[in-house]
């Protein structure tokens, strides 16, 4: 401490001088107002003063306590910044925390007193303790103090290569301060962000996908090498991150990908034209040939699909980024998912309600269809707030169409009488929406409407006039009547707006009313001078238009009026009178427009258009705060419009890493290997047809996500998401990885994990024996060795493209896509789960002998811990249980889906997937009476009660086969029948996939000597 | 992104300010003043009022404005979605979230707010990060660090924030094992005036608070999960497995917290519980009102309905009431005009039910529309969707835990229209 304490004496003898300058004019006006109101303040702030210097602790802390209660309340504290500053170096670290939230606070303010923490921040920045590490960057950047730039640089710089994740999280934020701070900094920042957008951990992603957004949005390119990484990671970043990541990736697909609409809106062009004009069919035919077919990029695909679990979520920001994304990149038939996951917002709070009620108010505006199924959840309760009613009736009137408007009606009708007048005022302007948009209904919304003039409620009254008037306007020639009520109505009404309409109509269409409108233009040039302005304007132009028709009776009348208007207060009306007089009245002076009087006053109007507040909102990006306030705030990026021709897909294949140049010259040897033997039931050859028809599927656009489901569930998973879930995880990453073969992969990832064990990095590892939470664990290196067969992928698509260069450019893009999917099953070797009780089961694991040779140069630890793996996909080859036909219409098929079995150890896990093809409901589907060789046990799913017809339900049951592949045969009952089946493993299902070193592998070999029969060792393509 | 935090309580004063960037002045409050005199009713303010300068977006619970600042584009729902969960931790920390609370506990608000945004930019939300980095306040706690002089702060940085499951933390012991799942639903209804349904729905969550030791892995099944039409999870649930099996798998965070919610199938008739028969009347000529309301139950499935009370927005012409239930209280307030009538448990023998007058103001015409009924009930041991668990298991752990589930139907909207 004593130290310390010279350290600062000399800093601060220097400072002192300038200090007195340079503070004292900020400072000066503080203290002295201080002094006039709250002079017991300052007192009081003496002795916090003095705590602040005691040697206890607790003085201390409970002075800093107060100190932070005056600046929770606002009041000035900053005058104590000397005392407390001394205070950061303190060992309690509840006070210096405290001591962090004041500097945070006021720092900027006393910037050269400030400078006397810095010193305790730089050596808090190379502490062992990373969240210490943290929170010093933290403080340092939050004290925005220009003279430290160069030092918060440097600090950036060194935290952005820490160790720990948490320490990156935290430095991606301090680039954003530090920008804020100084925007000059801009190039070298954007380096740290190029560096911190490749770091893998989930923790960092979303915090410096946000510093991308704040300081350099319009660097799309540094994307484009992530973006794979991004989807892939997206299912596990936080929920914060989550949001902020989607946001930018929709921008980023807008710019990268073509329009997947144009092609639905041709298609139906296409469909409708053809039907009319045959002749024109060969030159359509021509162009469809020139045009080319829309493919959806597979990049597109991946993000679409990564990001649909999301929807899920349990925060509102992430299902509405999710629901954004969708509608600006989704093909328009995909975009209806998210309407069901908005509807479940609704449920919440009301702030949240708001702003997606908005969303949906822009979205049902262009897209009625996604809602429509929805329609009662927008019914209105009379306990919601006013803004969330009218919002609501908004999209009941955006959704109304001819099949519904009857049901809706009659809602509105309830509305109409709500005690909020507001709202029921809105009512009837939804109502006259209505009735203009759907001809079916406008005779009856008009005669509803002229029932309501007779409503009690002014307000009421008044919103019918207008809309009636606005009715009126478009279909005038059998209105007559209606208009004659109204014309009785102006005795009661008051409201000028309600009065100026019912005149401006009698005026309008005063030949239909011949009687009565000079009548009222009598009535209403007595109270002339009682009436509003707007009124007055009417009363005006009535008289002018009487003239013109009916000037036998309504002369003296006008001019009464005109002279009135003459002298009125308001010059508008006085203008007005004058015009009007010049134009109608013949004089000598008038020149030729008087002619022409009876066209300007009595021309066709055309009717007004009843449109949604929320038509012009669409031109925001949705969720944002621009399309809230629609208006554009600070900051808000321009989503831009898909561009004509897709840029290269190639540049978001990732480069080589220099890590994995080594092993290239292996994965040349390796690449010759083939797999020699079939050990799976099959499934690697299968699963590469069906994979690549599935990737080809994918890009024709057009599949809908059931198919994909029925695709397999190993596709199905491995595109969804990496999630925190042991098996998956890695399977997704094996979109990005284009490795062509196998065993160099498994070499690879194998060896990184030895060698990261040998370095002891994964410290987490040994914390639990679940084989779940280990997997979690290993994510770190999981992460890295992706990162490998990232690399390797775009080598290989490099050598791929090549080779193939004579082809088109599309046609490259799917050679890759497809090559990429055949690999799905290699990827998860990183993935592998330490158990602490050694493996029973004896298990032929072999590894490679190239690999052995690999690992030649390691130095091992002599851990005898065989780790077993998990599945490293699951096979989408399914094998048939049950043919409809034997099964009377109940189809079963049963698939291995590689997954610890959660009923036993010895259980091997089998999916069952039961199908009606009946048309009729089948009951009660379970397990009957099973016939089992001795030892073999059976684990029944839970019986299915009903499955609905051509429905599906997919089970999961256990069977111990106890190692042998003999078959399992057992009933498969309905309600009133049973049906015999039968399963039989290939031998690959039984074994458990596990990862151990080479002494390990060798030692169990020699234990297996005698057993060992395998006179070929097997490549460890399969990782067994 | 966001700026500034002010807490403003219901008379209009800022008790609390935070800032996360400069400070921002509190005269950028202004305009949420003005926005809330217009507004009549709290309720009504606008959550997102623009200023020349700032956009100041606010959520209100608990008679609480928290009104946060900001200065250019971020997703509105980013902001509020984020101030609900400063709100809710709060309630976590303190057990309730009242200014006065607030106000006591200003310093660990601070420390906690603190740590919640870096440079406006979520840092930590899940409580039970939080919690380890900064310790709730507890009496017990605060005796022993007065004494010891311990803190509460935690000094190293929490596991959660660096594994994969950031909503547990390690080393949690209990020498009573327990979980209980408490599924609660909520019956969304509007009953028209003939006592037909106009539309009705049922949602529902599951509540938990599992209280394990070490890291357990629960699975979760239900007898009919095809019931569930939609459904958020925690962040803990494995999306894939209930994609494919239809069944809850996670590892629970430590305590309470929200495993799923769902919304059944909309296919399903939903069961209306209650009905509600009623006769409110206005004349015209004179000054008085009847009104009668009887409350009795219909499609119980055998349980007694608990927890009734009806309440009603009184037009405003009405001045006062005269009226004798036949059991329960009742009150109606002559300012705000709000009929509550507490009820209680409905004995289907003898049917509970209000009967009386109204004195309306006189020379007013009667008003155009009766007033809505809202009503609340309870049953308990019944999911009125039909939802059941199958069963609940534990993986990873070796001792039995103690598991516990419960079942709940409650009113959610329940609207009666007269």
């Amino acid at each position: 401490m004593s130290g310390n304490g010279h350290g600062y004496g000399e800093q601060a003898g220097e400072a002192a001088p300038e200090l007195a300058q340079e503070a004292a004019p900020t400072t000066a006006p503080s203290v002295p107002a201080a002094f006039g109101l709250f002079s017991s303040d300052t007192k009081k702030n003496e002795d916090l003063k003095q705590m602040l210097e005691s040697s206890k602790d607790s003085a201390k802390l409970d002075a800093m306590k107060r100190i932070v209660g005056m600046i929770a309340k606002g009041k000035n504290a900053s005058e104590l910044f000397p005392a407390v500053v001394k205070n950061v170096a303190s060992k309690n670290i509840e006070i210096k925390k405290l001591v962090y939230v004041y500097l945070m606070r006021y720092a900027e303010e006393q910037q050269d007193l400030a400078l006397l923490s810095i010193s305790t921040f730089q050596r808090a920045l190379k502490d062992p303790n990373q969240l210490i590490r943290a929170s010093a960057l933290r403080v340092l950047s939050s004290i925005r103090v220009p003279i430290i730039v160069p030092i918060m640089m440097l600090a950036i710089k060194e935290a952005s290569s820490d160790l720990s994740p948490y320490v990156r999280k935290n430095a991606a934020h301090a680039i954003q301060k530090l920008y804020s701070l100084d925007p000059e900094q801009k190039e070298m920042l954007i380096e740290v962000i190029e560096k911190l957008l490749k770091d893998r951990s989930t923790l960092v992603a979303g915090s410096v996908v946000m510093a991308f957004e704040e300081v350099c949005p319009d660097r799309i390119d540094l994307i484009h090498k992530n973006y794979r990484k991004l989807c892939n990671l997206l299912v596990d970043v936080e929920e914060w991150g989550q949001v902020v990541i989607i946001h930018m990736l929709t921008r980023y697909a807008r710019t990268q990908f073509i329009s997947p609409w144009k092609t639905d809106d041709d298609i139906v062009e296409e469909h409708s034209e053809n039907n009319f004009y045959e002749s024109d069919e060969e030159q359509k035919e021509k162009d469809r040939n020139v045009k080319k077919t829309y493919t959806m990029d597979p990049d597109h695909r991946l993000l679409l699909r990564n990001t649909k679990p999301l929807l899920q979520s349990r925060n509102a920001a992430v299902v509405m980024a999710v629901a954004q994304l969708y509608w600006h990149l989704a093909p328009k038939s995909e975009a209806g998912i998210v309407s069901k996951s908005l509807v479940r917002l609704l449920r919440s709070n009301r702030e949240v309600q708001y702003i997606v009620l908005q969303n949906i108010a822009t979205m049902s505006i262009q897209r009625k269809g996604m809602f429509e199924p929805y329609l009662k959840s927008f019914y209105v309760r009379s306990t919601d707030p006013t803004m969330i009613k009218t919002l609501k009736l908004e999209i009941l009137t955006n959704l109304a169409n001819e099949a519904n408007i009857s049901t809706l009606l009659r809602e509105f009708q309830t509305y109409v009488k709500s005690q909020d007048k507001q709202f029921a005022a809105a009512t009837i302007q939804a109502i006259g929406r209505c009735a203009t948009n759907i001809t079916e209904v406008t005779d009856t919304c008009l005669n509803g409407l002229v029932c309501l003039l007779s409503n009690r409620d002014e307000t009421v009254v008044a919103e019918s006039v207008v809309v009636i008037k606005k009715l009126l306007q478009t279909q005038p020639a059998h209105h007559g009547e209606i208009i004659k009520h109204m014309a009785k109505l102006l005795d009661n009404i008051t409201v000028p707006v309600a009065r100026a309409s019912i005149l401006w109509l009698i005026g309008e269409y005063c030949e239909r009313v011949p009687k009565i409108a000079p009548d009222v233009l009598r009535k209403t040039a007595k109270s002339f001078t009682n009436e509003d302005d707007l009124v007055k304007l009417q009363i005006l132009s009535l008289g002018a238009k009487l003239y013109l028709t009916n000037s036998k009776q309504t002369k003296l009348l006008t001019q009464y009026v005109l002279n009135l208007g003459k002298y009125d207060q308001s010059y508008d009306i006085r203008d007005r009178t004058r015009f009007i007089r010049q134009l109608i009245v013949p004089n000598e002076k008038s020149g030729a427009l008087s002619k022409y009087a009876k066209k300007i006053f009595l021309a066709q109007k055309p009717a007004p258009l009843l449109e949604s507040p929320f038509k012009d909102r669409d031109h925001f990006q949705l969720g944002t705060l621009s399309h809230t306030l629609n208006s554009r705030a600070t900051g808000y990026l321009e989503l831009s419009d898909w561009p004509d021709v897709a840029p290269d897909p190639a540049v978001r294949n990732v480069e080589v890493a220099e890590s994995a140049k080594e092993w290239t010259a292996i994965l040349g040897k390796t690449k010759k290997e083939k797999p020699t033997e079939k050990f799976y039931s099959e499934s690697e050859e299968e699963e590469d047809e069906s994979a690549s028809t599935s990737a080809t599927e994918s890009e024709s656009g057009s599949e809908s996500e059931k198919e994909d489901k029925e695709e397999g569930s190993s596709d199905e998973s491995s595109a969804s998401s990496s999630s925190s879930e042991e098996s998956s995880d890695s399977e997704s990453d094996s979109k990005e990885s284009i490795a062509k073969k196998a065993s160099g992969a498994v070499k690879e990832s194998n060896a990184e994990e030895i060698k990261r064990k040998a370095k002891g990095i994964s410290k987490t590892r040994n914390t639990s024996s679940s084989s779940d939470t280990a997997s979690s664990s290993s994510e770190e290196s999981s992460s890295d060795s992706k990162s490998v067969s990232d690399s390797r992928s775009d080598s290989d698509s490099g050598k791929s493209r090549s080779a193939t260069s004579s082809k088109k450019e599309e046609k490259t893009a799917q050679d890759r896509k497809t090559a990429s999917k055949q690999d799905v099953f290699l990827l998860d070797l990183d993935d592998f789960h330490p158990v602490t009780t050694p493996v029973a089961v004896p298990t032929a694991a072999v590894l490679s002998p190239s690999l052995t040779a690999d690992l030649e140069g390691l130095s091992l630890s002599g851990s005898s811990v065989i780790d077993v793996t998990t599945q490293v996909f699951v096979p989408t080859k399914t094998h048939e249980m049950l043919h409809r036909m034997t099964g009377k219409g109940l189809s079963a098929h049963y698939h291995f889906s590689r997954q610890p079995d959660m009923f036993g150890d010895h259980m091997v896990s089998v999916q069952v997937t039961v199908t009606n093809t009946t048309d009729q409901k089948i009951e009660n589907i379970h397990i009957g009476e099973a016939k089992l060789p001795l030892g073999m046990r059976i684990h029944e799913f839970n019986p299915i009660e009903c499955l609905e017809p051509g429905g599906s339900a997919t089970v999961s049951m256990g069977i111990d086969f106890c190692d042998s592949t003999q078959t399992a045969s057992f009933q498969l009952c309905t309600k009133d029948d049973h049906f015999n089946v039968n399963i039989q493993p290939p031998v690959g299902e039984l074994l458990l996939p596990v990862t151990m070193s080479e002494k390990d592998f060798k030692k169990e070999q020699a234990c297996l000597s005698a057993l060992y029969l395998l006179s070929n060792p097997r490549d460890a393509d399969r990782n067994e | 992104m966001i700026h500034s935090l002010f807490l403003i309580n219901a008379a209009g004063d800022i008790f609390l300010e935070k800032h996360w960037k400069s400070a921002v002045s509190r005269s950028v409050c202004d305009y949420f003043f003005e926005a809330q005199e217009r507004a009549s009713e709290a309720e009504n303010v606008p959550p997102v009022i623009a200023t020349p300068h700032h956009c100041l977006l606010s959520v209100y619970r608990h008679k609480i404005f928290f009104v946060a600042v900001i200065q250019s584009e971020v997703p509105p729902l980013f902001v509020i979605e984020f101030l609900h969960r400063v709100v809710d931790t709060f309630q976590d920390y303190f057990g309730v979230c009242s200014e006065v609370m607030i106000k006591d506990n200003v310093v660990v608000v601070y420390e906690v707010l603190e740590e919640m945004l870096d440079n406006g930019f979520p840092l930590a939300t899940e409580s039970n990060i939080l919690k380890e980095l900064i310790k709730p306040p507890t009496i017990l706690r605060t005796v022993v660090n007065t004494i010891t002089g311990s803190t509460n702060v935690g000094d190293q940085l929490p596991t959660g924030q660096l594994s994969v499951v950031p909503w547990r933390r390690t080393g949690v012991k209990y020498t009573n094992n327990e979980a209980y799942f408490d599924v609660i639903e909520e019956i969304d209804a509007i009953i028209d005036k003939s006592g037909s349904t106009i539309t009705a729905e049922i949602q529902g969550v599951i509540d938990a608070c599992v209280k394990l030791t070490g890291m357990p892995d629960l699975t979760l099944s239900f007898m009919n999960p095809r019931l569930l039409d939609d459904v958020s999870f925690h962040p803990c649930v494995r999306f894939k497995r209930w994609e494919s099996e239809r069944i809850l798998s996670f590892i629970p965070p430590d305590g309470n917290f929200r495993l799923l919610s769902y919304h059944v199938s909309a296919q399903n008739l939903v069961a209306i519980p209650v009905y509600v028969k009623h006769n409110i009347s206005f004349r015209d000529s004179s000054s008085l009102g009847r009104f009668e309301i009887t409350v009795g139950p219909k499609q119980t499935m055998g349980k007694t309905i608990e927890g009734v009370m009806v309440t009603s927005q009184m037009p405003k012409g009405v001045l006062n009431m005269s009226l004798t239930p036949s059991q329960g209280t009742h009150i109606f307030d002559p300012v705000t005009k709000l009929l509550s009538w507490d009820v209680g448990k409905i004995n289907p023998q003898k049917l509970p039910s209000l009967k009386g007058s109204m004195n309306l103001q006189a020379g007013t015409s009667k008003p155009d529309e009766n007033p809505t009924i809202n009503l609340q009930f309870k049953i308990q041991q019944l999911a009125i969707s039909g939802l059941k668990v199958n069963r609940l298991d534990m993986y990873g752990e070796k001792y039995k835990p103690f598991k516990g589930i419960k079942y709940m139907t409650k009113a959610g909207k329940f609207q009666v229209r007269t």
